[in-house]
């Protein structure tokens, strides 16, 4: 052990500071209060629109029906609680909803891509809820043994009160990609929290995609094992008239040389539409020579919509390759609009080839074809909603005023 | 045979102590087969004119009409300008991410004839464009105009006019910013569209530069929000030799004595 010089001890961040990117971990459900709503991890969050997952409802052990669809190679099986590998990936719930469904999931699903498999195909978990009358709980563990290659999406529909736990484990030199859609019915409440564990050299690309649900929250967060891990963390959401879609990423930099770059658009369009990105990133004291970089952008499209965006970045070692971070929220470009409309193209077009351009670069970076389509197809029946058929032109309100906090 | 008549324009901005009139009663008459030079000092409203003609929301009318064969062309939105003939290209060409220049060539295309290119036809009518301007075809991959240098966006501007072949121009300072080889490029084409001999072209430009490869059947003095002299392309080497400086004088003169 290396014996740190006095002076420089005094210097360092304690980590005993007041941070909500220190979080006291627990998983006895006593030790985390039911919110109030002004606590910083909740002042986003509409606590009365949760149904009572935050205080005391009911979460049922069994949830919406799964569906597995294993790419040749992949494994899938079930556990009890107290196997070894729930948990595996180090997290500890940090709030009193995820606390409490892992309580609540008594059964847990594990995939296991073993050791070396190279898999090209998806492997597709399909939830799919049938009500919102109760809530349940689910929880999966995604096992990226050492050296493989694979993907996994994980597909949510329908109607539910869900909350659930992904652990994502990557071995040493794994690549893998997670990718989870959030294509819920209007009803649907989602609490989502996924955390990955990424090895030495390995590789970790894990993209968001919400588009359904009364109300989705996710918490997206990454920490490494040893050195030289790399995770790359995307996200699309398009947020119509009284949707609440929460993405919340806490990139743990508690390792040497490890990378993360997290990359998320957003879209907003009618009354009510409220987005919440918070981009959180700790680079400890250990994590010297890392590299990171965040950026959220918003495109608002009509009246009545809130985007709320921060990025925090708390730095505990000034040993490092570089650290940014970038925020933007704003309508519809007038010059974008004119240049395009000059050109012939009316209005509808020319606001559907901005968006299209807009989520473009993130749908290309997902790098599989087959999800690739099916996201801009998702797009465009977004945009049906308000935009229209070239048809319904200039029906559009005028875009207002965003928010960034 | 074409006809655009601007007549007695007035054009207002919105500034932070309110409208402040740029346009001052601009009268022009533009038929097909012809070329006309706009010159004059910056802030002249040159480009007010330009933008005005092709309907930027940033511009009120405030008196005046410009009409295309007797059609009120202001009452039209910008694409419906754009689809009855008319074309502006741009000072400054405004990167779309995440469009590519193949996407919005194509759609840009269908909206003007109303129909779709056939696309055998249409790659190779693209390529040629783009060849005949010095661009690469990976150009068509890419994002329009994003990170594109100076020239490559003004090159690409003459590719578009080129393949969507508009009955009037407005070319603003399309020169501006270019060196003599894409100065050349962007002429030739310029010049390759009048050549068809029923087009009409409105040539906005600050240097006399572009004049040694573009001949400009008029050429208009613009200053101070109008035009204060009109001629032929002998107007233009009398500029280059005199410049600028007389008229706005005159304007100046003439400001005081409208002020007293």
């Amino acid at each position: 052990m290396t014996v740190i010089p006095n002076v420089a001890g005094a210097l360092e961040t304690s980590d005993k500071v007041a941070s909500h990117l220190h979080p006291e971990g627990s998983f006895d459900v006593a030790d985390h209060p039911i919110p109030t709503g002004l606590e910083e991890i909740w002042r986003f969050t509409p606590l009365k629109r949760l149904r009572g997952l935050h205080k005391d409802a009911p979460i049922a052990t069994a949830g919406p029906a799964i569906s597995t669809d294993l790419a040749e190679g992949v494994t899938v099986r079930e556990v009890g609680a107290n196997d070894p590998v729930v948990g595996s990936s180090g997290y500890v719930p940090s709030d009193r909803i995820s606390a409490r469904a892992w309580q609540a999931a008594e059964v847990v699903s594990v995939i296991t891509i073993p050791r070396e498999a190279v898999i090209v195909a998806p492997t597709v978990v399909t939830v799919r809820g049938e009500a919102v009358d109760t809530a349940s709980a689910q929880h999966t563990v995604i096992v990226a043994e050492p050296f493989s290659r694979a993907t996994v999406v994980l597909r949510f529909e329908g109607s539910a009160v869900l909350a659930d736990h992904v652990e994502i484990v990557l071995g040493d030199g794994a690549h893998l990609t997670v990718v989870s859609v959030q294509d819920w019915a209007d009803d649907a409440v989602h609490y989502s929290t996924q955390h990955a564990l990424v090895g030495r050299d390995a590789s970790l690309r894990h993209v968001a995609v919400s588009f359904g649900g009364d109300l989705v929250r996710m918490n997206v967060s990454v920490e490494y094992g040893t050195s030289g891990g790399e995770a790359e963390l995307l996200g699309l959401y398009f947020a119509d008239a009284g949707q609440h879609l929460e993405h919340r990423l806490f990139v743990d930099h508690n390792a040497p040389k490890s990378k993360s770059n997290v990359d998320y658009k957003g879209a907003l369009q009618g009354q009510g539409a409220h987005s919440v990105w918070i981009g959180d990133v700790l680079i400890r004291k250990a994590a010297e020579g890392i590299d990171t970089y965040e950026s959220n952008r918003n495109l608002v499209l009509t009246d009545g919509c809130r985007a709320d965006s921060v990025p925090n970045l708390e730095i505990e070692t000034g040993e490092i390759a570089g650290a940014g971070h970038a925020s933007t929220t704003g309508r519809f470009d007038d010059e974008q609009l004119f240049y395009l409309r000059s050109r012939g193209i009316d209005e509808a077009e020319a606001r559907r080839l901005v968006v299209h351009g807009f989520f473009a670069d993130i749908v290309r970076k997902i790098g599989i074809p087959g999800i690739e389509d099916k996201l801009m197809e998702a797009v465009e029946a977004e945009l049906a909603v308000n935009i229209g058929t070239p048809a319904g032109a200039g029906n559009i309100g005028t875009p207002a005023e965003a928010t960034v906090a | 045979m074409s006809t655009l008549e601007i007549r007695d324009l007035h054009v207002s901005v919105q500034t932070e102590t309110g409208p402040k009139e740029i346009l001052k009663g601009v009268d022009l008459t533009i038929r097909s087969g012809e070329t006309h030079a706009i010159m004059g000092p910056n802030g002249s409203g040159k480009s007010t004119l330009a933008y005005s003609i092709a309907g930027h929301p940033k511009y009120t009318i405030t008196r005046g009409s410009v009409t295309l064969d007797g059609q009120d062309l202001l009452q039209l939105s910008v694409d419906e300008r754009a689809r009855a003939g008319l074309f502006l290209a741009m000072q400054y060409p405004v990167e779309v991410p995440g469009v590519s220049v193949a996407n919005f060539l194509r759609t840009a295309k269908t909206a003007i004839d109303g129909e779709a290119p056939k696309l055998r036809t249409w790659v190779r009518d693209v390529n040629a464009a783009m060849d005949r301007v010095d661009m690469d075809s990976e150009f068509a991959n890419r994002s329009v105009n994003e990170g594109f240098s100076g020239g490559e966006k003004k090159r690409h501007e003459i590719v578009q006019l080129e393949l969507l072949n508009p009955r009037f121009a407005i070319l603003d300072e399309t020169d501006s910013g270019l060196d003599i080889d894409a100065l050349r490029i962007v002429s030739e084409g310029v010049n390759r569209f009048s050549a068809q001999g029923d087009r009409g072209v409105l040539l906005i430009t600050h240097y006399t530069r572009i004049l040694r490869y573009i001949k400009p059947d008029y050429v208009h003095v613009f200053v101070a929000g109008r035009i204060a002299e009109q001629g032929g392309s002998e107007l233009a080497e009398r500029l280059e030799a005199e410049g600028y400086d007389r008229y706005v004088q005159a304007a100046k003169q003439t400001a005081a004595a409208g002020a007293e």
